[in-house]
Order: structure tokens, then C-alpha cells, then sequence
């Protein structure tokens, strides 16, 4: 039994996994990694049964190992995610990710007078609140939340 | 502050708050202090939104130094009409001048503005969201009034919700132990995020919707005006339209030092009876924003 739930999404060799993503922000999660210029394998499993989650998403990057600024802005979607280093098929090392102190790029401000919405430019944010997602913006200095952080593109 | 830009009120520390206030008295009590420090200097007024106020202010700040302006303040006679980005309407520009002075309605422009450009800028209103040299003039004018910016009593009245002067000035003046009265409607009480503020800072602060409450204890009244469009209720707004006015029987118990401070324009929430008494300090505060210009203005450019 053991066996086969195992191999709902296979296993690596060496790389990456990504675990514990809640379901409805796997997608997020994806627009985040930038996974397109990676041309190792990569299998992406969701709606997989959990049971802390009841319905998860999990990554599973071979032969690759994100760069930590990278895999830490999940924690914008998936506070609790886990990452599991591979190598040899054997987890080597496991990480929580933790949200960096600023946001490049990636998140929409919510302001719809901020200048980072008229112009083509990068936004820019400063976490101030790591447990609850709050993201000050640098330019209009308004605050954007959890529930209506908006990914660019 | 030698060459830095000047975009949030929230950029300065104390020491620069202190240094800008104490060098516009010094220019304000002798004009060869600073009398041709900007000779040779070019300074652009970019204003992408009118404001006659500030915009003659800041350029009477350059003139009295000596300084020359360009700009323009009517942005559809510009190249932004064309649909150019404010990107590349500050790096052509840049080129022409020394120090960018800039005011649109889009916030976060003039960040974007100083990160674009290697002069400096400096914020002369960036939409709703910060206008730091209105800021600087009302410490200043707080401080002439006073002789002190230390351990007084403030009272904010009107629009506390939305007021961007308001919100600066709670920031500024938390820097000198101040205690706050907030006075104002219920739908337009001080947002929660400044309370926290000054509550991690122990700041004392006391609300209330009746100006009577604490008027006799306060050093500066800060007003603004209460805005109709405000109000989800109109109904609301005219409840209370009438309580926010101040008139000059109202300040017959207050303290001698009382002074009376508007970010201007007024409209009708200082009665003019008001303006014939020694607590209305309004009028001198808008000569007190061109000296503060002109300090700051020669603090960037270290011309001190």
C-alpha cells in the first residue's frame, strides 16, 4: 500500500520536492518558481489526499535545487510548505520556507493609484508582517494582505 | 541630507527635522544667509497636477535664493499628453537641472522618480499618499509658535481618516513626546495602523467628537476640514457638518499660547472671525513653508 501512494507522483533521484502546498494555491505556487527556463524533469501532482491539508500539491523538481531566495517566496501562499532535498533518493535535508524581508517583482500592488500599476516597472515591497502575509509597498506605501495578493502576468 | 532626495516624511530622522527647522529660522531672521546660494543652480517644477500653492512656494524659495526654475504645471501642455512615461519625462529632464521638484497624482511617482534620476528629487505630493514638505512647515510653524517642539499638546480636528497632513504631522511629532487630542467625527476617526503607532511608542493620545472636551489644555490645534463626500451617510454629514467649525467664541478659555495651524485652502472650518485674533497662525504658516523650502533645498545641495 505504502508503495503505490508513493508513486502518485514519482520519485526523484536527485533534486527537489515540494511539499504541503495547499491545492488552490498550487497554481500560485508555480507562477512563483519561474519553473519555464528549467529543462530537467519536473512533475507536478495536486488534489493529492493529506491529511493535515485534506487536499495538497507537491512539486517535484529532478536534478535542481532552487536557489532558497527563490523557494522562500512560497510562503507567500503556502506558509507551511516543506521542502525536501534529494539526493540518491534519500531526503538529505528538509526545509520550511520563510518569507524573505522584501518582495520583488511577483505580487501586485493592490493600490489601483500606484505608480507600479501605470508604469512598466518592478514592484516592490517590504514584509512587515511575516506570519499574517502584510507586504508595505516601497512606492505608495500602502498595504497589501494575504487576501488580495495578486500575482503579475 | 547632502544630495539625498526627499520622498517620505518617514525618510527623516530627528536630527534632520531638527537641522531644516533650525536653519529656515536662520534665513528667516537674515536674508544674507542665504541670499545667492542657488546662483547658477537650475531647479525643475514638474507639476502633474496643479497646486498654485505649493508650486509658488517652492519657486519663490529658489528665486529668494538666487536659484532659476523650469517645468510646467499643466501637464497636457507636456510631452506626458504624448503618452510618454514619467520614466522618461525625469531622465530628459534631468538632464536640463539640478534638483527635481515634483508633484503628480499617481502615489509612489516621485520614489520612482528619484530611483530613475542620479539628481535629487524632492516630493512636492505624490496623490494621497505623502506631501513631506507641508510636513516640515507645520513642525516649523509649531516650533516658532511654541519655541519648542518638545512635551506639547496637540489637538488634530476634522477629517482624521483621510487627512494625509494629519497622518504626517502624528509621525513627525513622534519624535518630541507629544500628546495627542483627536478630535473628530465617528466615520472619520484616526485610522487604526496610527493608533498602533503610537501606542508602541507610548504616545498618550485622547479621542473625542467634541472639541469643547479638551480645548482648554492645548498648545496647537491643527484643523482640517470635514468633507462631505466623506460621509457614506449624508445624512451623518449634516449631523455634524456644524461641530467641526471653529469660532472665536470658542477659544475664550484657551491657553495664551494657543495657536491655530490649516494646511490651507480653508473653506469653512475656521469662521473668519477667528483670523482677527492672536491664536490664528494660518496665514503666517504659509510664509513659514518658503523658508523651510529654501533650508531644505540648501541642505541637499550642501550649501550650508
Amino acid at each position: 500500500m505504502e508503495q503505490k501512494k508513493e508513486l502518485v507522483v514519482s520519485a526523484i533521484k536527485d533534486g527537489t520536492v515540494i511539499d504541503h502546498i495547499p491545492a488552490k494555491v498550487l497554481f500560485k505556487v508555480l507562477s512563483i518558481l519561474e519553473l519555464e527556463n528549467i529543462d530537467s524533469p519536473i512533475t507536478i501532482g495536486n488534489n493529492l489526499r493529506s491529511e493535515k491539508l485534506g487536499k495538497k500539491g507537491i512539486i517535484k523538481i529532478a536534478g535542481k535545487f532552487p536557489d532558497k531566495n527563490v523557494l522562500n517566496k512560497i510562503a507567500l501562499f503556502a506558509p507551511l510548505a516543506k521542502i525536501n532535498i534529494i539526493k540518491n533518493y534519500e531526503v538529505v535535508e528538509k526545509k520550511i520556507v520563510e518569507l524573505p524581508d522584501v518582495i520583488e517583482g511577483i505580487v501586485k500592488c493592490i493600490n489601483p493609484k500606484c505608480i507600479t500599476n501605470h508604469e512598466n516597472m518592478k514592484t516592490f515591497f517590504y514584509v512587515i508582517d511575516k506570519n499574517n502575509v502584510a507586504l508595505k509597498c516601497k512606492y505608495c506605501e500602502k498595504i497589501t494582505t494575504q487576501e488580495n495578493l495578486k500575482i503579475i502576468g | 541630507m547632502k544630495g539625498k532626495s526627499l520622498i517620505s516624511i518617514n525618510d527623516l530622522t530627528k536630527e534632520d527635522f531638527l537641522r531644516i527647522i533650525d536653519l529656515a529660522e536662520k534665513y528667516q531672521n537674515n536674508s544674507k544667509e542665504y541670499e545667492n546660494k542657488l546662483i547658477g543652480k537650475i531647479v525643475a517644477l514638474l507639476f502633474f497636477e496643479p497646486s498654485t500653492r505649493t508650486r509658488l512656494s517652492f519657486e519663490t524659495a529658489v528665486l529668494k535664493m538666487g536659484g532659476k526654475v523650469i517645468g510646467f504645471d499643466d501637464p497636457s501642455s507636456s510631452s506626458v499628453q504624448k503618452g510618454e512615461s514619467l520614466k522618461d519625462t525625469i531622465l530628459t529632464i534631468s538632464q536640463y537641472c539640478d534638483l527635481i521638484i515634483i508633484r503628480h497624482p499617481l502615489e509612489g511617482s516621485a520614489r520612482w522618480a528619484s530611483e530613475v534620476t542620479t539628481i535629487p528629487v524632492i516630493n512636492a505630493g505624490d496623490g494621497s499618499n505623502q506631501h513631506p514638505t507641508q510636513c516640515l512647515l507645520d513642525l516649523y510653524s509649531i516650533k516658532k509658535t511654541q519655541n519648542t517642539l518638545e512635551n506639547l499638546s496637540i489637538m488634530l480636528v476634522g477629517d482624521l481618516k483621510y487627512s494625509r497632513t494629519v497622518h504626517s504631522l502624528i509621525m513627525a511629532l513622534a519624535h518630541f513626546n507629544p500628546t495627542f487630542y483627536l478630535i473628530s467625527p465617528n466615520e472619520l476617526k484616526l485610522p487604526f495602523e496610527y493608533k498602533m503607532f503610537l501606542k508602541e511608542r507610548s504616545i498618550r493620545y485622547y479621542e473625542s467628537s467634541n472639541v469643547n472636551d479638551f480645548i482648554d489644555l492645548v498648545d496647537i490645534m491643527y484643523v482640517t476640514r470635514v468633507q462631505r463626500e466623506r460621509f457614506s451617510d449624508p445624512v451623518e454629514y449634516e449631523k455634524v457638518k456644524n461641530s467641526y467649525v471653529i469660532k472665536s467664541d470658542l477659544l475664550v478659555n484657551t491657553k495664551n499660547n494657543l495657536r491655530i495651524l490649516h494646511p490651507l485652502p480653508r473653506v469653512n472650518e475656521i469662521s473668519e472671525d477667528v483670523d482677527f485674533t492672536d491664536k490664528a497662525y494660518y496665514f503666517q504658516q504659509a510664509l513659514n513653508g518658503v523658508y523651510v523650502r529654501m533650508a531644505l533645498i540648501s541642505l541637499i545641495f550642501d550649501l550650508v
